[in-house]
């Protein structure tokens, strides 16, 4: 007796307790098994490339916050970097060191809430979600106690920063990354061979290789397919060339895999922070930039290792004050390109977990 | 270290395959026209010694007479890159042939182009609107629009 | 299988109540029936506490602790919102089946009690078929379970609502094995025999059952690590996502009433029911069941979620093996040796469900993986 079925059309909205942002899927299933599936998305645009065009260079740093409101200290990296390849200007050493320190701790904040909402996605009612949060409380301190905010910094300059660190900050960071390699092993300790979390993710999500290089991803989900690529080693920018760390890549490329870069790469960057911190200068933190910047005709292209992958801004000026173009390369937006790829054939928990474990944010992907 | 290779030197390379393709060429850039630009993204990615196999990002730019297409491309294995432009001095129904066979990267990036800056792109599998939603008049990034 | 009487008779110190306390059937009836929903009623909030409270200190964090001392009237003020919540019906819903969902749902766990013993012959019908009871009305709820994915006509629910009915009635099996067992070595169905039989609890007779138990337990009543039916960041709500008002506060009682359930179970066939010395026998009935929900909430804070294809691939060629061996073994042990010493047998058996456990999971694989599209 042959069973008639009929695929049907599930939608998991923009508003679902577990995608991450405003994002929506389109999926086809027979059953439980997608047999299509379509991102939509778009419903976070806010049009930041157009508003850009009309404030002034560091009028514009406001709005890099919000693109990925979870590491906003990288995306104001990558932005002042822009702007000073653009306009030839050069930062104090001082403003280096400190620019480093914030951009790695920013990694290790971003990369716990990515974990922790994978391993909420997987069903582990948050708890890991919330241990992480307890880490990323302390980072998130320190993080005030340096700009005042504690999500939306808004703090680095082109040139530096207009505010050196108040005095409290090194004690504590020191203090901060003494205990964190503990709570990253007691991390590993209690999930790395937790059987359920091994069937979820192992061998789930599967982005090869050739796949990975074609679709322009970066960053972790690069990585944990195999490619040894880090912005920070391959084209170093600041000063990350006076430092040792390396690159944790994976094998395969499955759920698994991109969960265990991203345990591997904040032990990494509590290594360069500790390096970083024994060498910082005494000094100004901010050279000497006029109040409205104006650099001259031409165009850059500047990019960072931002938690999510690649992020990279181009900048055109034609001698104004304000940019006459500056275009976002959103790693999280590219990353999602192999989404079909990877899920299809999949049950819809997986889908979810899938999902979860790029780690977008969809401030990136709609700008 | 990624080199950028230099503009010129590629694109006396380039110009020996493919002939009149190249409009200009600087140290920095590689500008071709825009009805060769996929053979010669396709000799970019597939030729020995220049490998381009990562697309790092596309980008569009509205200057007023013409819209430009800034091409980052990189090589993973010989760590270097390059800048390739293309323009497009057709400003009422702008069109370009898609990269997408080649780097399925560039999927999302041209459908944002074709929505924000209103390019088209000849053989693009899906060339929909992607941050605005179906049936909005007008393509808000250009520089003509408010 | 008669265990070597050890001396503590803890049946004897309390008078066995008799079937019809205190003055006949009918009052006996009522006495009981107000009991049994005040028991269930309570507990089932007191559970809501426990699992609130218990979750959040394992996370880190504390809790309720407004509401009353300790938070304890939370749930009293959970109840109160919900009542005051408007009932939404979805438009396109079938509204009789809707309506009666959260009903079907609900009372079939206040008929388990009947059967469970409070006290020696305390319960509302001492039946001879207690655990056949047991479990034929334990699996009426997943009817109204599958009611309310129907009439909710809402994509999310039906996919919850068919992962439930797949995956009860493949636990169905080994839970109904593993009780076997039990019944085999106390030598009736009725459950208060089950615990007058109970000179040693039967855990550390049947450690293999109590497990088996234990896993489909959790899985029939949509716990974690199973709790995919209402899988919070998969499927929204499963099959209460178009429930609002009363009827999402009965389904949400009947989600911890079912706990209760279990954890009542387990403490009455593996635990010793209502046995144990100095404190009064309800007492520790009440101890035990606690301290099995304890046990549940730990296993719900600490563990992810399977996904259905696992659990059903646990379902039958992980448990259901495993409780077949497990009731050949009793049924050889009862027949072959009756009269064992306890530290023989305990050691002995606990040292076969190690064995079986281990020799299980190096050739068992969670699932299957991609289906080619």
């Amino acid at each position: 007796m042959v069973l008639k079925t009929e695929p049907f059309v599930l939608n998991i909205g923009p508003v679902h307790p577990s995608t991450h942002g405003v994002f929506r899927m389109r999926a086809t299933l027979d059953g439980e098994v997608v047999i299509d599936i379509e991102p939509v998305f778009g419903y976070l645009h806010r049009g930041v490339e157009k508003l850009a065009e009309e404030r002034t260079y560091t009028g514009v740093i406001p709005l890099t916050d919000r693109l990925d409101y979870l590491a906003s200290m990288s995306n104001n990296l990558a932005y002042v970097l822009a702007v000073e390849k653009l306009a030839g200007i050069s930062v104090p050493e001082r403003a280096e060191h400190l620019r480093v320190i914030l951009a790695e701790l920013q990694r290790i904040a971003s990369h716990l809430i990515a974990v922790g909402a994978f391993l909420n996605d997987c069903g582990a009612f948050f708890t890991p979600f919330l241990y992480m949060f307890r880490e990323r409380e302390k980072i998130v301190d320190l993080f005030e106690m340096v700009s005042g905010q504690r999500l939306l910094y808004n703090y680095m300059r082109v040139g530096g920063f207009n505010q050196d660190i108040p005095d409290e900050f090194l004690p504590a960071l020191d203090k901060f990354v003494s205990q964190m390699p503990g709570f990253i092993d007691e991390y590993d300790r209690l999930l790395a061979e937790n059987e359920i979390l091994l069937a979820r993710a192992k061998g789930v999500g599967i982005l090869p290789k050739e796949l990975a290089i074609n679709i322009s991803a970066s960053g972790p989900v690069l990585r944990a397919s195999g490619v040894k690529w880090d912005i920070r080693k391959a084209d170093p920018y600041s000063i990350y060339d006076r430092f040792e760390f390396d690159i944790p890549t994976g094998v395969v490329g499955d759920c698994y895999d991109r969960y265990r870069v991203r345990i591997e790469e904040m032990r990494q960057s509590v290594r360069i922070i500790k390096q970083v911190m024994k060498q910082i200068p005494s000094g100004e933190v901010k050279s000497k930039v006029p109040y409205l910047i104006r650099p001259p005709v031409g165009e850059a292209y500047a990019h960072i290792e931002a938690p999510k992958g690649e992020l990279g801004f181009y900048l055109v000026s034609d001698n104004s004050i304000a940019p006459y173009r500056c275009h976002i390369r959103a790693p999280s937006l590219l990353n999602l390109t192999a989404l079909r790829d990877m899920i299809v054939g999949w049950k819809v928990a997986d889908a979810i977990i899938i999902f979860g474990s790029i780690d977008i944010t969809m401030g990136e992907v709609d700008r | 270290m990624t080199i950028s290779l230099s503009g010129s030197e590629v694109a006396k390379q380039i110009a020996e395959v493919l002939p009149d393709t190249i409009s200009e060429a600087s140290d920095q850039v590689v500008m071709v026209k825009g009805e060769s630009l996929f053979e010669v993204a396709q000799y970019l990615k597939n030729s020995q010694g220049l490998d381009f196999d990562y697309l790092t990002s596309i980008t569009a730019v509205d200057y007023y007479d013409y819209f430009e297409l800034v091409y980052q491309l990189t090589s993973l294995q010989h760590n270097h890159s390059l800048v390739l432009k293309t323009r497009c001095y057709d400003r009422t129904k702008p069109t370009l042939p898609s990269v997408v066979s080649l780097w399925r990267g560039a999927d999302f990036q041209e459908r944002e182009i074709y929505d924000l800056m209103g390019i088209s792109f000849t053989g693009h599998p899906n060339l929909k609107r992607i941050a605005l939603w179906q049936g909005f008049e007008g393509h808000p990034l250009r520089k003509d629009y408010l | 299988m008669t265990i070597a009487n050890l001396g503590t008779n803890a049946a004897g110190h309390l008078a066995t109540l008799p079937p019809d306390w205190p003055g006949g059937f009918w009052w006996h009836w009522l006495v009981f029936v107000v009991i049994i929903i005040a028991f269930v009623l309570l507990m089932a909030m007191g559970f809501i506490w426990i699992e609130r409270r218990g979750m959040a200190r394992m996370q880190a964090r504390l809790g309720p602790n407004r509401v009353g001392p300790f938070g304890i009237l939370q749930p009293v003020a959970d109840a109160i919102k919900v009542l005051l919540k408007e009932d939404i019906v979805p438009a396109k819903g079938d509204k009789i089946v809707h309506w009666l969902a959260p009903v079907i749902a609900f009372f079939p766990v206040l008929m388990i009690f009947a059967v469970v013993p409070f006290q020696d012959g305390a319960l509302l019908a001492d039946l001879d078929v207690g655990i056949l009871y047991v479990v034929a009305i334990s699996s009426i709820s997943t009817v109204g379970l599958f009611m309310a994915g129907w009439g909710s006509s809402n994509k999310y629910s039906l996919l919850g609502a068919m992962r439930d009915v797949a995956s009860v009635v493949s636990y169905e099996i080994p839970v109904v094995l593993s009780l076997v067992g039990v019944v085999l070595i106390a030598g009736s169905l009725s459950l208060n025999q089950i615990v007058l039989a109970q000179d040693i609890p039967f855990i550390l007779l049947q450690p293999l059952g109590f497990l088996l138990f234990f896993i489909g337990g959790c899985a029939e009543i949509n716990r974690s690590p199973f709790d995919l039916f209402e899988a919070d960041s998969e499927i929204v709500a499963g099959f209460h996502t178009e429930y609002s008002g009363m009827k999402f506060a009965m389904f949400y009682l009947a989600e911890y009433a079912e706990a209760l359930v279990i954890s009542a179970i387990i403490a009455t066939l593996f635990l010793g029911g209502w046995r144990g010395p100095i404190l009064p026998p309800w007492l520790w009935f009440v101890i035990k069941v606690i301290a099995v929900f304890f046990v549940l909430v730990w296993t719900r804070t600490t563990l992810p979620r399977v996904r259905i294809d696992q659990l059903m691939a646990l379902a039958w060629k992980f448990l259901f093996p495993l409780a077949l061996i497990n009731l050949i073994i009793t049924a050889i042990q009862v027949l072959t040796w009756p009269v064992a010493l306890p530290w023989v047998i305990i050691p002995v058996n606990i040292a076969i469900m190690a064995l079986l456990v281990l020799l299980w999971s190096k050739f068992f694989k969670l699932g299957w993986g991609r289906v080619a599209v």
